[in-house]
């Protein structure tokens, strides 16, 4: 007979046993799930259409890594000063001065508002729009001056058109973590007679960085997939260069393989950086910081290793 | 000791259509322990405000050891100073804030530091024995590597202390420094506040401990509504309070 109540006489509490619940569907979709993958897995390996051997002969030829390395510095330029940039319209809109507040909402919205692919094409048309630039008195004389084309290569229009663009979304990444930090710390380090400068890089910007690094992490992630519109520049970048390829001997797929293979590696590559940043930039807030994923795998092997040589003593 | 350290002068302060402060007059002479009562809203911690410019004054002026506060006066004029003047003449004034405001993000010893290093270019090894010497004397030695959430309330407060210490300021001002805290964490702060006022440290503090203000107190000052009601020795207001204002808030708190 099953009983149900505590209080029943003839079983004390330390006998019950526990019995845990059994969730059937759950382990029902986890078969059907597992069924899909691997049948997706199985479709990868043996369907002839992926042409595994032409993606081995090129993933790491000479010209994919180099338009890889490409791919890297438009997206290191860019971010790197597109974040800087960035980083002053933010403060620009920040600041007391409705000048500096009107022109740095103006910059946002305009560079908000233009597609990036129309703003490149804006750039690599430069020389159509500004035929010289120069150095002189502003709507006075000019003292020195070079042909637009020549100052900035192709290149340099790219990296011009991405920063712009980014600096836009930088800015309002920069503002939202800046607002975030708490008012009484800029109260405190006003009280403490803190240059301004220096509340700004050493109180404000540290602590900001909590808020800014996860949807920056997801900027220069978009950002470094976002260089393959510069293709229409023609710049040897990977997407650019996997087209020239797969249009000269006609293997589509096993080329956009390729490409998909080095954009997944290098956003996994900084998925992991900004795990370490933003576990830099948390220090002081938590009592003890979490353990990194390589500490708890660590943890985990001696936790197993100690279990198992207890056995082993237990059993001799 | 009976030079004015600070003096309030016909302070008026509105934010927007509220009138905060309508002309309070205040002196502290150095070395004294001012304690200012009141109800909340009354105007106390916006005046503690005004003293070290966190708020600018509508009317009226402030001066620390006879120097103008956030203006410079020539003629009949009060020019108003540039931030980086008024930070600089911050570093006079220790502030304690009601909820600590201790940089999370740097440790104990580096919140003492920050200040005297990047405000008075103390060098380093300065700084940082001058920190520990006060992290000491807050019996907090201990705790120099240890980050603010890492500690009580209390210890929290005490480091606020020590960190408003290492500028060594003129006048130290608390705001409600005990009201964030545990009831049972209250009296190792206040144990720290009256270490300092036997040692002669000249403080304007705003709280509702009405047993500290008795027991450490030379004025308390009652304000209401924006004005001060009355001040004296605390044995004059607290015990035999001239005002009706005073008499009722008295008999509400204690």
């Amino acid at each position: 007979m099953i009983s149900d109540t505590l209080t029943e006489p003839t079983t004390r509490t330390a006998d019950l046993k526990v019995v845990p619940a059994r969730h059937y569907a759950r382990w029902a979709a986890a078969v059907a799930v597992i069924v899909l993958v691997a049948q997706f897995t199985h479709g990868l390996a043996t369907n002839p259409v992926w042409e595994w051997h032409v993606f081995r002969a090129y993933i790491f030829s000479e010209t994919i890594v180099q338009a890889v390395w490409v791919t890297l510095q438009l997206t290191a330029y860019a971010t790197v000063l597109g974040f800087l940039i960035g980083t002053v319209i933010a403060f620009m809109r920040l600041s007391r001065s409705p000048v500096l507040q009107t022109v740095a909402w103006t910059y946002i919205w305009i560079f908000r508002s233009i597609p990036m692919i129309v703003q490149l094409v804006f750039w690599f048309n430069l020389s159509a729009l500004y035929e010289e630039l120069g150095v002189g008195i502003p709507f006075g004389p000019v003292f020195w001056s070079v042909d637009s084309n020549s100052l900035i290569g192709t290149i340099g229009a790219a990296v011009i058109g991405l920063t712009l663009h980014q600096a836009a979304y930088a800015a309002e990444i920069v503002r939202g973590g800046v607002i975030a930090v708490d008012h009484g710390q800029l109260e405190a380090a006003a009280a403490l007679g803190i240059p301004r400068l220096r509340q700004i890089r050493r109180i404000v910007l540290p602590q900001a960085m909590r808020a800014i690094l996860p949807t920056a992490g997801n900027e220069i992630i978009g950002l470094l997939k976002g260089t393959s519109v510069v293709y229409v520049m023609s710049i040897g970048e990977l997407f650019y260069q996997v087209q020239v390829i797969y249009g000269r001997n006609g293997r589509v797929i096993p080329l956009l393989l390729v490409a998909t293979a080095w954009y997944v590696v290098l956003t996994s590559l900084l998925s992991i950086a900004q795990y370490y940043v933003e576990r830099h930039f948390a220090r002081g807030a938590n009592r003890t910081p979490p353990p990194t994923p390589l500490q708890r795998v660590r943890r985990f092997v001696e936790s197993q290793r100690l279990l198992a040589t207890r056995q082993l003593t237990e059993k001799t | 000791m009976n030079d004015v350290m600070v003096d309030v002068h016909g302070v008026h302060k509105s934010f927007g259509p509220l009138a905060v402060l309508r002309g309070v007059d205040l002196r502290v002479r150095a070395g004294e322990v001012t304690v200012i009562l009141g109800p909340s809203g009354s105007g106390k911690s916006t005046l503690l405000r005004t003293i070290n410019h966190l708020e600018k004054v509508d009317r009226g002026w402030i001066s620390i050891d006879g120097e103008l506060i956030g203006y410079r006066r020539s003629g009949d004029k009060l020019h108003e100073l540039k931030e980086r003047d008024v930070l600089k003449q911050r570093t006079h004034i220790g502030f304690v804030f009601q909820n600590f405001n201790l940089f999370p993000h740097l440790t104990v010893l580096e919140n003492l530091v920050e200040a005297p290093v990047s405000a008075l270019r103390r060098p380093r090894g300065e700084a940082d024995e001058t920190a520990r010497r006060l992290l000491a004397r807050v019996g907090l030695a201990d705790r120099a590597d240890a980050y603010p959430r890492q500690l009580s309330g209390g210890q929290q407060q005490r480091v606020a202390i020590a960190r408003a210490l290492a500028l060594e300021p003129k006048v130290l001002l608390f705001d409600e420094p005990t009201s964030a805290l545990d009831p049972e964490l209250v009296g190792e702060v206040l144990d720290v506040i009256k270490d300092l006022a036997r040692t002669g440290t000249t403080m304007i503090v705003v709280t509702h401990e009405i047993g500290f203000a008795r027991e450490v107190a030379d004025t308390v000052v009652f304000m209401d509504d924006g004005v001060v009601v009355e001040h004296g020795p605390p044995t004059a207001v607290l015990d035999a309070p001239q005002h009706a204002r005073t008499r009722a808030f008295l008999s509400k708190v204690l």
